[in-house]
């Protein structure tokens, strides 16, 4: 019973949430106003139309009929050049374009804008050479050329950013949540009482009933990653033994936590609900799909308290980037020096008498 | 009548007496407004980035100035060789190293034209899309300056309208969500699992025998999580309100009544799981994976469905969370009415009818 769950969980969980928690903008809705119909912003509508991150929604003369199609969804942004931009370009050396972007998701709307700025850039590069022939000469001004360039994922694939994120969840939930509703249900039962009433040491009750949960957890994670790299080729580049040492020393954390929970609690519905909205805000502060920088300073400070950041940092450096232990020492040794304390405070508090 | 009210008052009762799930019930939605609206940014802020200026003169050293003062970024590291800039991203230090190439200021004076090369830790593709194009911003924005004599030629300026949300707060997104999802929590969950828990417990026969009716035990049943529900959609709205200024831009009364609705969903869908089910424990996993998850990952609250692979999409469409956060956007944020959302409503209403014509008979059944 418990064999094809292991298996089936962590496959599931990576088809579906890989595929779902996608942000990867590949086919922003565009809606087309071109109202100068001049061969350069033929020029720009084309590029967007070439684009592989958007795809040409529609062609529209007015405004009206454009804010409409944001308003029933059925294009995400709009792109409208006035009449005149052409000769505006030419007279006055400069043109506005004008982008509007529904903007209710505000992350889709910020990395649509730059892929649009990216793409009317590219464009504007083209019509200064057309215009003046060489580059280097643009009238006499000076200009920097800026050539990025992406590491590590140049490609800018999202479901190898994903892939390690949900291995995490996985992980966490299974770690915590299993192991907490196993011992809350003993409670609820009234079992717990004969097993305390037994010769047991209370270490020894605590590490059998983790000890499993700790081992499926490993299990799951090490399955979690073959099938990552099977379905999804995510590069592992570093030491998966690292890996898994730092996620034994995780989930001792995490297991930690759902013993104090499962202490605290006296139904499995309260269990399941404590757990909930530790591990909601726990996961949502860890960096999974928002980058831990720009949270504000008072809540990175309270994220040195949150195991499930570091297992975040530290499982995509390993895996993407082939960071080694010494890159992630003093990550590794926080997360050691919690994972311990956790535990034993959890056991500590744990009494054999309810 | 006196049976019923009877009823729906020990059922009160019940829910008040676990003070823990009651403060987990209404935490939830105020953390999670509090994290979305005040943590959860993608905006560019103080991203840790490194130089590596092989040119070492005054314009680099203006630009250099530009960036640390843009607000966007913090210069965490300078850098002497290329071989650095692999170790700086294996320890996760910066997230974008700035290359300038040697006699950066000579060339452009004299070729009038420079390269600068941003290589940026793409392991978050998304981040480092930002960043490099924050980056490159900021150093146009020095060249335009430094042109001021002669204006650049031919130059296009993109002027970008956000609507809706015109300082891409995470609110606005996590509003519609947040209420979605703590309905679903609540009328499905909660509902399930208090009445699989009468079952199990065997109290059930005890209910039956009552001269209460099966329609009344089930609507004693679900009143109190409907006046919680609403309890939790009203905080919800204040909270946005007050804390964040996101008022309703459309019509408040469509809005209650379009959650009444959805209220009433959930709640035929809590019903459903419980008669299927009979276990607590059962229950909760069928409510927290059949519901939970797909109303918060396959319902466009986080991800847009756009994105999603085809087979994934047709899940979304049979989620009725997807509708219902449809609805909340169009009446929420953009202040359309009713006209604009007709068509989810009337699939609501058509899911609800459904699924309370299938929880009825059921119901039905087992009591035969």
């Amino acid at each position: 019973m418990m064999l094809p769950v292991i298996f089936i969980i962590p496959l599931v969980q990576l088809l579906i949430l890989v595929n779902a928690a996608n942000m990867e903008m590949k086919h922003i809705k565009i809606c087309i106003m071109d109202n100068d119909l001049s061969s350069w912003s033929r020029l720009i509508t084309g590029k967007f139309g070439n684009s592989k991150f958007f795809t040409v929604q529609s062609n529209t003369f007015s405004m009206e009929e454009a804010r409409q199609q944001i308003e029933n969804g059925r294009a995400d942004m709009v792109l409208h050049i006035p009449p005149g931009f052409e000769r505006n370009l030419v007279r006055e050396n400069k043109a506005k374009t004008q982008l509007l972007f529904n903007a209710i998701n505000g992350t889709v709307a910020g990395i649509s804008n730059a892929y649009a700025t990216q793409i009317i850039a590219g464009a504007n590069r083209e019509i200064i050479m057309e215009w003046y022939g060489n580059p280097k000469t643009q009238g006499g001004v000076a200009a920097i050329n800026i050539i990025p360039s992406f590491w590590y994922n140049p490609d800018m694939n999202y479901k190898i950013f994903m892939v390690p994120a949900i291995l995490v969840l996985l992980v966490t939930l299974i770690g915590m949540m299993l192991a907490t509703l196993n011992i809350v249900r003993e409670k609820e039962m009234g079992n717990i009482e004969q097993i305390n009433v037994t010769p047991i040491r209370k270490i020894h009750f605590v590490t059998g009933k983790l000890l499993p949960f700790w081992i499926i957890a490993l299990v799951m994670l090490a399955i979690g990653l073959l099938i990552g790299k099977l379905i999804y080729n995510i590069p592992m580049l570093g030491s998966l033994p690292l890996l898994f040492v730092v996620a034994g020393i995780y989930l001792l954390a995490m297991l930690g936590f759902g013993l104090m929970i499962s202490n605290g609690a006296a139904t499995q519905q309260q269990a399941m609900f404590v757990m909930f909205f530790f591990i909601l805000i726990f996961i949502m502060m860890s960096g999974i799909f928002t980058p831990t920088d720009s949270m504000p300073h008072w809540a990175q400070t309270i994220n040195y308290l949150n195991p499930v950041s570091y297992f975040m940092r530290i499982i995509r450096m390993i895996l993407l980037k082939g960071s080694g232990f010494m890159d992630i020492l003093r990550d590794f040794i926080i997360l050691l020096c919690y994972g311990i304390a956790v535990i034993t405070l959890a056991v500590f508090r744990y009494r054999k008498v309810s | 009548m006196k049976h019923f009210f009877g009823f729906v008052r020990k059922e009160f009762h019940h829910i008040f007496r676990d003070r823990r799930t009651l403060i987990i019930l209404f935490g939830i939605p105020v953390a999670q407004m509090l994290l979305f609206g005040y943590i959860i940014t993608t905006e560019v802020k103080d991203a840790r980035i490194a130089i590596l200026d092989h040119s070492k003169d005054e314009t680099t050293r203006k630009i250099i100035n530009k960036l640390a003062s843009s607000g966007y970024f913090i210069i965490a590291k300078y850098l002497s060789h290329e071989q650095e800039i692999e170790a700086c991203f294996r320890q996760g230090t910066v997230k974008e190293v700035v290359v300038f190439e040697p006699d950066f200021a000579q060339k452009l004076q004299n070729e009038k034209m420079a390269s600068v090369h941003l290589i940026a830790d793409a392991s978050d593709a998304n981040s480092a899309n930002l960043i490099v194009n924050y980056t490159g911003a900021v150093i146009n924005d020095f060249i335009a300056k430094e042109n001021t004599s002669s204006a650049l030629p031919l130059q296009i300026i993109s002027e970008p309208r956000m609507l809706y949300n015109p300082e891409l707060k995470g609110v606005y997104m996590f509003v519609p969500g947040t209420m979605a999802m703590i309905l679903v929590l609540i009328c499905a969950l909660l509902t399930s699992v208090s009445i699989v828990r009468e079952k199990e417990l065997g109290t059930m026969e005890v209910l039956l025998v009552s001269p209460l009716k099966p329609l009344q035990i089930v609507l004693g049943k679900v009143t109190p999580y409907i006046f919680l529900s609403f309890v939790n959609v009203i905080t919800i709205l204040l909270l946005s309100n007050f804390v964040f200024g996101l008022p309703v831009r459309g019509s408040i009364t469509l809005l209650l009544a379009e959650s009444f609705l959805f209220i009433s969903l959930a709640l035929s869908l809590g019903i459903l799981i419980s008669s299927s089910t009979s276990s607590q424990q059962m229950a909760m996993v069928a409510s927290m994976l059949g519901l939970m998850l797909p109303s918060i990952l396959l319902s466009g609250f986080i991800f847009p469905i756009d994105n999603m692979p085809g087979w994934i999409q047709w899940i979304c469409y049979i989620n009725p969370t997807t509708y219902f956060i449809i609805i909340l956007k169009n009446i929420m944020l953009k202040g359309l009415g009713f006209m604009s959302v007709w068509k989810e409503t009337a699939i609501l209403a058509g899911m609800t009818l459904f699924l309370l014509g299938v929880s009825t008979k059921k119901f039905k059944v087992r009591l035969g």
